[in-house]
């Protein structure tokens, strides 16, 4: 295996990279839009010329895929107690790379069923009850999702001790059940990798075909993902690096897209200070969280609604009726590309709240308790004031003036102390976003992905 | 692991006694019981979200500052809300400020509705004894 095309099947573009593994370097990049309504391999055709305009005809060895077209992969998940399995099922879902619409606890309405059957998810994943613990709920939640109508496949990772009768109501409802262990088997015990790998073989299995990827699978070699599971898995290549090289250690990325905003920590996030009692669930080291309120063109007006419009306007030294008028311009026409020097403005005030909005509702908090003995803290989520790197990427940004400006917004702010961000770290961008090819690269040849993408990201210097 | 009873121990609210609640969780342990620890500064919420996901059979809430009759009130209310009816509560300790008669403190707290009250110095054994006249095992 020598040289490698590496494809990223996106919503809008489909984006190609050519990678040479022996000299360890990309060959170049292009992209194109996705066609997936016909045939997803017209706009592969067209990325695949323009970049072979670039580098001349390429004979490759392999090709791999991701992809988050036809609106991604669309999952559901369920549990029992809102921070407990509901949100451990929310986690195992997000680091799989699914798009979460709803995340529903306790038990399943007919409101709700009605709810799941119009939002059609790719995946449902039910949960609840620790290993030998409640049962009720999810059997209860069972019998709602057997008397739903869809097609979707059930993914049961619940209390241990419910599942025989959970699968045994669904299948007799011609259901198709996946079962795997506990997402939580004991209390504050998380355990999401088991039921992320089997979110992996179904969207491999049903999900490709069912989404039209298929006529593409047959040119293509290996391994599809959902794209943010390769930028996921990246960033944890870059992290923790490899057998014979070494990571850049704890690190924040942060994506700002069109309509949502992606922030992931590779991170323990444990606990810095002495007298600091954690509560909560246990954070995973590679962590994803989404804002589907926060992004630079569907989600303007969310930015806007968060961080209030005077905010913006004065980012974007604008008058708080022009910074209205202009976000109203943006959020109906969302193809609308920053070429006036408002417009520029308008985006560069949007970028930075949506990176401090998102990177804030990601960090961990910290709160001074006073107690009987003396000042004690209690920690919330990671504690990601040591993370020395935050990794910029996402079409909307790599390319923005002051990027460095922009990403220094994920640090830590005097005015909000409690938020657990980076004190001071590096800003570095990936420019020639090559992010989830690297996290497809990785599974066949780690040490060439850390080693591509320690060279081709590049530093913007360091913020604080 | 199916049969043993399932407890939720912790210290509640402001309360950073961290060695006791060691030794209940091997005392009850030891006991055959299915202990969750939740530890320090435990807020009511905590443990009834704690219960509900393992289905617990009680809920042992520890106090030794002298603030547990203000951080205990209305916890069985909020289990009740929870679906947890049918839970057992026992609360022990140094639950209130200063040296005040046992019994009207005992009377208060099951008022509060907690099913066994038990004053600072209790061995576990005899909450172990208790706990299993309660809940027949």
């Amino acid at each position: 295996m020598k040289q490698v095309l590496l494809i990223d099947f996106g919503s809008t573009y489909t984006k190609v990279t050519a990678a040479d593994l022996e000299t360890r370097e990309i060959l170049g990049t292009a992209a194109s839009y996705t066609t997936v309504e016909t045939d997803i391999n017209e706009g592969l055709e067209k990325a695949l010329a323009k970049l072979f305009d670039k580098t001349g005809e390429i004979d490759f060895d392999a090709r791999f895929a991701c992809s988050s077209a036809a609106g991604g992969l669309k999952m559901i998940s369920c549990g029992l107690v809102p921070e407990l399995t509901a949100e451990a099922a929310k986690q195992a879902s997000l680091g799989a790379g699914a798009k979460v619409m709803k995340v529903y606890s306790y038990q399943l309405t007919e409101g709700d069923r009605e709810e799941i059957e119009a939002l059609k998810p790719d995946i449902f994943l039910l949960t609840g009850g620790t290993d030998g613990g409640n049962k009720n709920n999810i059997i209860a939640n069972a019998k709602m999702l057997a008397a739903s109508k869809g097609d979707f496949p059930i993914l049961l990772a619940g209390n241990r001790n419910a599942a025989d009768e959970c699968r045994r109501i669904l299948e007799e409802a011609g259901k198709k059940v996946i079962v795997t262990e506990n997402v939580m088997p004991r209390f504050n015990e998380l355990n999401i990798g088991p039921a992320q790998s089997k979110i992996r073989e179904i969207f491999l299995e049903r999900i490709i075909s069912a989404k039209g990827l298929s006529e593409a699978s047959q040119l293509i070699s290996g391994i599809m993902m959902p794209t943010p599971a390769a930028v996921l898995t990246a960033m944890e290549l870059l992290s923790k690096g490899t057998e014979s090289q070494s990571g850049w250690g704890d690190l924040i990325g942060v994506d700002v897209g069109g309509a949502t905003t992606d922030v992931y920590s590779m991170s323990y996030g444990e606990p810095n200070g002495v007298n600091t009692v954690i509560k909560g669930l246990p954070e995973p080291y590679a962590k994803r969280t989404v804002e589907g309120d926060i992004g630079m063109r569907y989600s303007a007006q969310g930015i806007a609604d968060a961080a209030g419009i005077p905010v913006i306007a004065r980012l974007a030294g604008l008058s708080v009726e022009m910074t209205e008028k202009l976000l109203k311009q943006i959020s109906e026409k969302t193809d609308t590309l920053p070429e006036t020097e408002e417009l520029a403005a308008l985006d560069f005030a949007l970028a930075s709240q949506a990176v401090k909005i998102g990177m804030t509702r990601h960090a961990g908090t910290i709160e001074k308790v006073y107690t009987p003995i003396g000042e004690t803290y209690l920690q919330e989520g990671k504690d990601l004031r040591n993370a020395e790197k935050v990794i910029i990427t996402g079409g909307s940004l790599i390319h923005a003036e002051r990027v460095k400006e922009i990403g220094a917004n994920a640090l830590y702010d005097v005015t909000q102390m409690q938020s657990l961000k980076p004190v001071k770290a590096e800003i570095i961008v990936d420019e020639k976003y090559i992010l989830s090819a690297m996290g497809l690269l990785a599974q066949h040849a780690p040490d060439v992905a850390l080693d591509i993408m320690k060279k081709e990201l590049v530093t913007h210097g360091i913020a604080e | 692991m199916e049969n043993k009873k399932k407890l939720v121990i912790g210290v509640i609210g402001a309360d950073v006694h961290a060695v006791g609640i060691q030794i209940l969780d091997h005392a009850f342990s030891d006991a055959g019981f299915d202990v969750t620890n939740l530890g320090v500064m435990v807020s009511q919420e905590e443990y009834i979200a704690a219960a509900t996901e393992i289905d617990a059979d009680g809920i042992m809430v520890s106090s030794l500052y002298g603030h547990g009759e203000l951080d205990c009130r209305g916890l069985r209310e909020k289990c009740n809300e929870a679906g947890l009816e049918d839970i057992l509560l026992y609360v022990g300790g140094n639950i209130v400020v200063g040296k005040q008669p046992f019994n009207e403190v005992e009377a208060r707290f099951k008022k509060m509705g907690f099913n066994r009250v038990f004053g600072p110095g209790t061995p576990p054994e005899e909450t172990i004894q208790c706990l299993k006249e309660d809940l027949g095992c």
